[in-house]
């Protein structure tokens, strides 16, 4: 449907809230006129209009682990979740380090056309922490965000190195903060649960390490850094402190680290098993202290699709992650209590910036403006169930939870992808 | 529900009339006491055997005719139809091979449980006859397992219960509804 | 009771009826043909994806005792190697006709999981760091029935001593012990004690000397040669010197002390004297032990009947 009105709804830009039809049309949203009278009206009513959602952090898992995630299931699952563009992240096989991979996860995401699907580039060739990926080629095949996630760059003179100079090329490095040497084995967070379950620890310190190696590098080549999915309440402190230095730095959190304490692991269900792991009460607070106080800038999802073949392995071989886009706007709802306006804010409008995609996502739901909207409401309930999702995989820890809030409508560039949460294409 | 009725069929006195006879007999079968082992089943035939070998030695003079116990839990037919607790551990004091061992039980019934004893007791040794002594036979046999000695027979309904002890036996008559889930038990 | 995948799941009953029917297993594991007919027809298959031949003997061996049959996976030469998962392993194993599964994992949590892809009973046979209860089991019974103090370990201290942190022996010991009303002392290097443990109910200790004139029960664990590569202590010869069970040491122990180790020992490292010069060593008696106790398992899960909390058939 390329042509309609959104009715009924409640529009959330940064200078305020409005409650007026968007007209749709042509890619665009266009204003009001007599013949809108025509137009197939989406019912809107009870919700929230936004510009569609930007995840930073999203495995799509191709090239290379097609029966976990496809670009286009993994695409559906995002229009699904609101999304209207998601960073794919670079581990795949083979990794997005070179040219040639990024344009094939880009024009394969245009094929698809179910959100824009953004390849981040490798830090180091294969993320193996020891080579520069040729940054300026990638920056100029359109990469933006580069990240070795999966891995932390462990060797700081390479951390340095990279953003000295990729720094002058104006793209951003984004750090999986973990010191690999003191997570060896480690399956679930380092702490009370883990000691009595006899599972080897993740300690926190493991990634507060590394933040603060990465901020006192940040200070020193002046580079920008994004930080992915922060899990300590000392992590957030540490960013807190170092955004008042004015440190050029934004950070993210998973809405699986809002809402998810590491006891759940008592099941010994590898579906909790997650990297960075499930934290205690008291991080989750830290958090959600950090997405309230603008300290985190983005909720991203680290949407992470495993097979129930890889998952139904101990806790000590199966692969870490969860799904997380079909469900983030239900579970950051739930967890914590924002305002509409903040909600577009750490979904849409900061991740659409730190990607540099700020030009076409994440824009104000004004006339003139490309129609990447997300329609929403904070309050009618829903359960998830594993067996309804759209993602290839159904390794969500939400099986069965009922989520306040969901995603109604998605559209992207001006066509109605998702309505009534379920998926048009 | 209805009310459970408990009728008292053997008072205690009965009950040690019916033992003293029991013990002469058991002499009298065997001639004697030599070669003799009674083994009281767990639980209730424990202290019957008890009462038995004390009955005995005080008309048979200073002779201590030996007793033992026998769980026979893992021998039971029934095991995994419903829980089957072990009581206290076995413990047979002589070598029952080529002596005459009296199982001793209160309450005769299906003969399962005799069965089982039966086999318990052969992986003690090779007595040379074992006989089986109860204190009430209330019938309905399963299997075709009969007493040498009995205190007394009681006829009763599948229903009921009896409840044998040194101050007496007692039939507990209690509503169908309720009695058909205990049938398999005994 | 269904499974027996920890001691934390157990209640102090469950516990205590456990030992209470190890004894009248090892009535009929001291008979000249030491075997009754109670699981008949059932089938126990052994399913070790770490190899230690000690336990699974064991296993098999209270298995047949109870005239189970018993199935022995061998995973070194099985299809696990070739790739086959967890999951298709133990539903191929359920198909040829399993009552019970014993499985040992070098992974913590694996026989939980194993629960949710059969109907058949799993019994924990050691599972990563996390829990080896039979082992537990066998250890309170052969404690309590030394001490002849029925189930009851109040007022007696037992010192764990060595590698807690990498222990299931400990993390099930440290429970059962307390269940049964015993004061529980870790001795260990900060490096072999658990990332954090104020919840658990026990104290500790930094040597050996501080306790070993205090304590009724003396538990050794093994301490592997691997921990010395990862750092956590700087030699064996210093872990000797601090937590072995030296000569010296052993005529500090009060006289009527248990020496418990659950084996295989590693003589020379945590325990430095003979164990037969040990008038209180139990080392032996806790092998013996071993088999009952696992027979007191295979009979509770198989025999359909959950210990009751008050005994009593008929």
């Amino acid at each position: 449907m390329k042509s309609f009105v959104l009715r009924g709804g409640t529009i959330v830009n940064p200078d305020g809230n409005t409650e007026t039809d968007v007209v749709v049309r042509d890619g665009f949203v266009v204003a009001a006129d007599q013949s809108h009278g025509d137009l197939p009206v989406i019912d809107a009513t009870g919700c929230y209009i936004s510009s569609g959602f930007v995840d930073l952090h999203t495995h799509l898992r191709e090239p290379g682990k097609e029966e976990a995630e496809t670009i286009e299931t993994g695409s559906r699952a995002a229009a699904r979740g609101g999304y209207t563009a998601v960073v794919a992240m670079p581990n795949t096989d083979p990794a997005q380090d070179a040219v040639h991979v990024v344009d094939f996860v880009r024009s394969r995401g245009e094929r698809v056309g179910l959100c824009e699907v953004l390849p981040s580039g490798c830090i180091t060739i294969g993320r193996m922490g020891q080579q520069l990926v040729p940054f300026a080629a990638l920056a100029k095949a359109g990469v933006h965000l580069f990240t070795d996630d999966g891995n932390g760059v462990q060797d700081p003179l390479i951390m340095r190195r990279a953003l000295e100079y990729a720094g002058e090329l104006g793209v951003v490095l984004a750090q999986h903060c973990e010191v690999a040497r003191l997570t060896e084995g480690a399956v679930m967070h380092e702490g009370a649960c883990c000691s009595s379950l006899g599972l080897p620890g993740w300690p926190a310190l493991a990634e507060e390490l590394m933040l603060h190696r990465d901020i006192e590098l940040v200070r020193l080549t002046g580079a920008p850094m994004h930080f992915l999915h922060l899990s300590t309440a000392r992590s957030v402190e540490m960013v807190r402190q170092a955004k008042l230095e004015g440190l050029p730095i934004t950070a993210e959190v998973t809405p699986h680290h809002l809402s998810l304490v590491d006891e759940l692991l008592t099941s010994f269900d590898t579906v909790f098993k997650v990297n960075p792991p499930l934290r205690t009460r008291g991080d989750i607070e830290a958090l959600k202290g950090g997405v309230l106080d603008g300290t985190i800038d983005a909720v991203a999802t680290d949407h992470a699709p495993h097979s129930d073949h890889a998952k139904e392995q101990p806790l000590d071989a199966a692969p870490p992650g969860m799904l997380g886009l079909e469900t983030a706007l239900g579970v950051l709802n739930t967890s914590m209590t924002l305002s509409p306006r903040r909600i577009a804010e750490v979904l849409s409008w900061n991740p659409a910036r730190i990607a540099n995609v700020a030009d076409r996502q994440g824009r104000p739901v004004v006339v003139g403006e490309p129609a990447n909207l997300a329609v929403w409401d904070t309050t009618s309930a829903l359960v998830v169930s594993r067996d309804h999702l759209v993602s290839k995989s159904r390794n969500t820890p939400y099986d069965g939870m009922t989520l306040r809030g969901r995603v109604r409508h998605t559209v992207f560039r001006g066509e109605l992808v998702v309505k009534d949460g379920e998926a048009l294409k | 529900m209805a009310v459970d009725r408990r009728a008292e069929v053997l008072s205690a006195t009965d009950v040690g009339r019916a033992l003293t006879r029991v013990a002469h007999e058991i002499v009298e079968r065997n001639s004697g006491v030599a070669g003799l082992v009674l083994v009281g089943m767990q639980r209730g035939g424990v202290w019957i055997a008890e009462e038995l070998a004390r009955c005995i030695s005080r008309f048979e003079g200073q002779v201590e005719v030996p007793v033992g116990s026998i769980d026979v839990s893992m021998y039971r037919d029934d095991i995994a139809l419903r829980p089957v607790v072990p009581a206290a551990v076995t413990d047979i004091p002589v070598d029952i091979t080529g002596n005459t061992v009296v199982l001793v039980d209160d309450v005769l019934y299906t003969g399962r449980t005799v069965r089982a004893a039966l086999d318990a007791l052969l992986d003690h040794g090779r007595p040379r006859a074992v006989q089986l002594a109860v204190l009430v036979d209330r019938g309905h046999r399963e299997l075709p397992i009969r007493p040498d000695f009995v205190g007394k027979n009681i006829p009763t309904h599948l229903s009921d219960e009896v409840d044998a002890s040194m101050t007496g036996v007692f039939v507990v008559s209690t509503s169908i509804e309720k009695a058909a889930g205990k049938r398999a038990a005994s | 009771m269904k499974h027996l995948l920890s001691i934390e799941e157990l209640t102090t009953t469950q516990l205590t009826s456990l030992l209470d029917l190890t004894d009248h297993m090892v009535e009929i594991s001291g008979r000249p043909v030491p075997k009754v007919p109670a699981l008949r027809g059932r089938t126990v298959a052994s399913v070790f994806f770490e190899e230690s031949t000690r336990t699974r003997l064991s296993f098999e061996t209270a298995a047949k005792r109870l005239s189970a049959e018993t199935m022995t996976f061998n995973v070194g030469t099985s299809s696990v190697n070739k790739g086959e998962s967890l999951r298709d392993t133990i539903e191929t194993l359920a198909a040829m006709g399993v009552d019970a599964f014993v499985v040992r994992h070098k992974s913590s949590g694996v026989p939980r999981m194993i629960t949710e892809w059969t109907d058949a009973s799993v019994i924990n046979a050691g599972d990563g760091w996390h829990q080896h209860p039979t082992q537990a089991l066998l250890d309170c019974h052969t404690i309590t029935r030394s001490f002849g103090c029925g189930n009851d370990l109040s007022g007696r201290t037992v010192a764990i001593v060595g590698d807690v942190k990498h222990s299931r022996v400990a993390r099930s010991n440290i429970r059962a012990f307390t269940m049964l009303g015993a004061e529980v002392v870790l001795v260990a290097p900060r490096t072999l004690l658990p990332p954090e443990f104020i919840d658990w109910p026990v104290r500790t200790a930094d040597a050996l000397d501080d306790v070993v004139g205090d304590i009724d029960v003396l538990y050794l664990l093994r301490m592997q040669r691997e921990r010395m590569d990862a750092a956590l202590v700087p030699s064996l010869g210093e872990y000797s010197a601090r937590f072995g069970l030296t000569s010296q040491r052993a005529r500090q122990l009060k006289h009527d002390a248990l020496v418990l180790h659950p084996g295989p020992m590693n003589r020379g490292v945590e325990i430095l004297v003979d164990p037969a010069d040990l008038p209180g060593s139990r080392i032996l008696e806790q092998v013996r032990t071993g088999v009952s106790a696992r027979m007191s398992v295979l009979y509770t899960v198989l025999s359909g009947g959950s210990v009751p909390p008050t005994g009593g058939a008929e």
